[in-house]
């Protein structure tokens, strides 16, 4: 089953065409990563699949159900919209944690007020309010950071704030998660611990996106490769398709750039 | 004239620049927040004319506007004085809820997109992110640039008296010429500093209260 389809997206900033008719999917449980030059439209790519920016054309589903439509832009509900926005969650290339809550409450915060719109809030509010933390600790154990639930972000390394934007990411239960350069951010020596976390979810079959400079990483952990060149997909393929046996200069060209 | 009549009529004064600056404060600091917001407002008409409206009040001295806000409205439209307290008032509450709303606005425009794209992707409203997210981090941004002007006011309460509101300074003129004693305008300046010398224990403490996070 297809967890994420993308049929003809196209997007441009004034005059210039950041996507040009984009095309493809991705089964669930598997790991797509996405490569190319600064500049060839990744961000982009994924700020239009989380509706951060509204692509000019073209249609989004997640899970069987249509998130976006150019053609058929209808107005929604807030709870309507909501609820597709938490269909896909985000990481952050620079975290974006909030400064002024703990590692725990940056990971709570969003189901927590959430939560305030279920009809048995007011009769449960303790209970639900316990679940949420529950699993919010649950989370960071899982990131290997329960030591640091109190800490404020200031006081975690770029590393540690990482991962707690994933646990922020993963409470909402998305069913695809995206990274934008997760490691571009972070001191080489602490990229590893971020690779470890986003392996682990791979091996719990979360279906993920994943931009990404580190191609070793990337050959490892996904199921698939595209490779992104000024607003197209110009390769897609297997990582040992991709690194094995490229088929255009252009990527040839920007795989070089890597080995050495 | 002993030390305690003086000091009598000088507290006096000293109640009605409390008077100035208590309802001053409590008046500007959520009048800022609208103007504030239609200077950052997306519709382009309301946003130059809170743009032209903000250059003129702070274009023109605050001496000025007291005067205008006075005299203007007999003198233009033959109306009714206005009490001179509350003419004062008006003048002050217009001018400084000016300067508190650029400053709101450069609190919030200094606050990461980041931050509202985050609150965003994990559905919430943009009230939430405003609330919970957003508004901590810029009223800690602020709490300095406002701790100074909220100080500047204190001691802009004496030029209430270019229409004769009987305010601190006002008083101890009044002592100066009628019981030919220069002392009481030394004295004052006692007044004002402990005054002054209050709000900034408190802003500190409020700033200290904010200092268990960065960002
Ligand atoms: N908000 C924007 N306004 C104008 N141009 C943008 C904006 N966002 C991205 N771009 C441009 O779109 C192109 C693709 O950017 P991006 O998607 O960030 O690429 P990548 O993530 O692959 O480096 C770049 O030329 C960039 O300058
Ligand atoms: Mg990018």
């Amino acid at each position: 089953m297809n967890m994420l389809e993308v049929t003809g997206l196209q997007k441009s900033f004034g005059k210039l065409k950041v996507l040009k008719d984009i095309t493809f999917s991705l089964k669930k449980g598997k790991v797509l990563s996405v490569i190319g030059s600064s500049g060839s439209g990744k961000t982009t790519l994924l700020r239009c699949i989380t509706s951060l920016e509204h692509a000019d054309a073209g249609v989004i589903r997640v899970n069987a159900e249509t998130v976006f439509d150019a053609q058929n832009r209808k107005k929604e509900s807030a709870a309507e919209k909501r609820r597709k926005q938490l269909a896909v969650g985000l990481v952050f290339q620079s975290f974006n944690l909030f400064p002024q809550y703990t590692a725990l409450k940056n990971v709570t915060l969003a189901a927590e007020l959430a939560a305030k719109e279920r009809e048995d809030y007011q009769r449960n509010k303790k209970q639900i309010l316990a679940e949420i933390r529950e699993k919010g600790l649950r989370l960071l154990e899982q990131v290997g950071l329960s030591d640091k639930a109190n800490d404020y972000p200031w006081q975690l390394s770029g590393g540690q704030q990482q991962r707690v934007s994933i646990a922020r990411a993963m409470c909402m239960e998305p069913s695809i998660l995206f990274f934008d350069e997760p490691t571009s951010a972070l001191d080489p020596e602490l990229t590893g611990e971020i690779l470890k976390v986003i392996k682990q979810l791979a091996a719990t079959h979360m279906t993920m996106v994943i931009v990404t400079h580190e191609m070793t990483f990337a050959r490892e952990v996904s199921d698939e490769i595209i490779f992104m060149d000024n607003g197209v997909i110009a390769e897609q393929g297997t990582p040992d398709q991709i690194f094995g046996a490229p088929k255009s200069e252009r990527l040839r060209v920007f795989l070089n750039k890597f080995s050495d | 004239m002993t030390f305690t009549a003086v000091f009598l009529q000088l507290l006096d004064g000293f109640k009605m620049t409390c008077l100035l600056f208590f309802v001053t404060l409590a008046a500007a600091l959520p009048l800022g927040l609208p103007i504030c917001l239609c200077s950052m407002s997306k519709f382009l008409p309301l946003r130059w004319l809170s743009k032209v409206f903000v250059w003129i009040i702070r274009g023109t001295p605050l001496m000025l506007q007291v005067l205008i806000v006075f005299y203007g409205p007999g003198l233009l439209f033959h109306a009714k004085l206005l009490p001179r307290v509350v003419a004062v008032l008006i003048a002050f509450i217009i001018n400084y809820a000016v300067y508190f709303s650029e400053i709101y606005r450069g609190g919030i425009e200094s606050i990461s997109i980041g931050q509202y794209e985050a609150g965003q992707v994990l559905g919430m409203t943009r009230t939430q992110v405003f609330f919970k997210v957003v508004l901590l981090q810029v009223i800690k941004r602020i709490l300095p640039p406002m701790s100074n002007e909220i100080i500047t006011l204190v001691k802009d309460t004496s030029l209430a008296r270019v229409i004769i509101v009987l305010e601190l300074v006002k008083a101890a003129e009044n002592l100066v010429a009628t019981k030919a004693i220069i002392w009481p305008l030394f004295f004052i300046a006692l007044f004002y500093l402990a005054f002054c010398g209050v709000l900034t224990i408190v802003f500190n403490m409020l700033e200290k209260k904010l200092s268990y996070f960065r960002g």
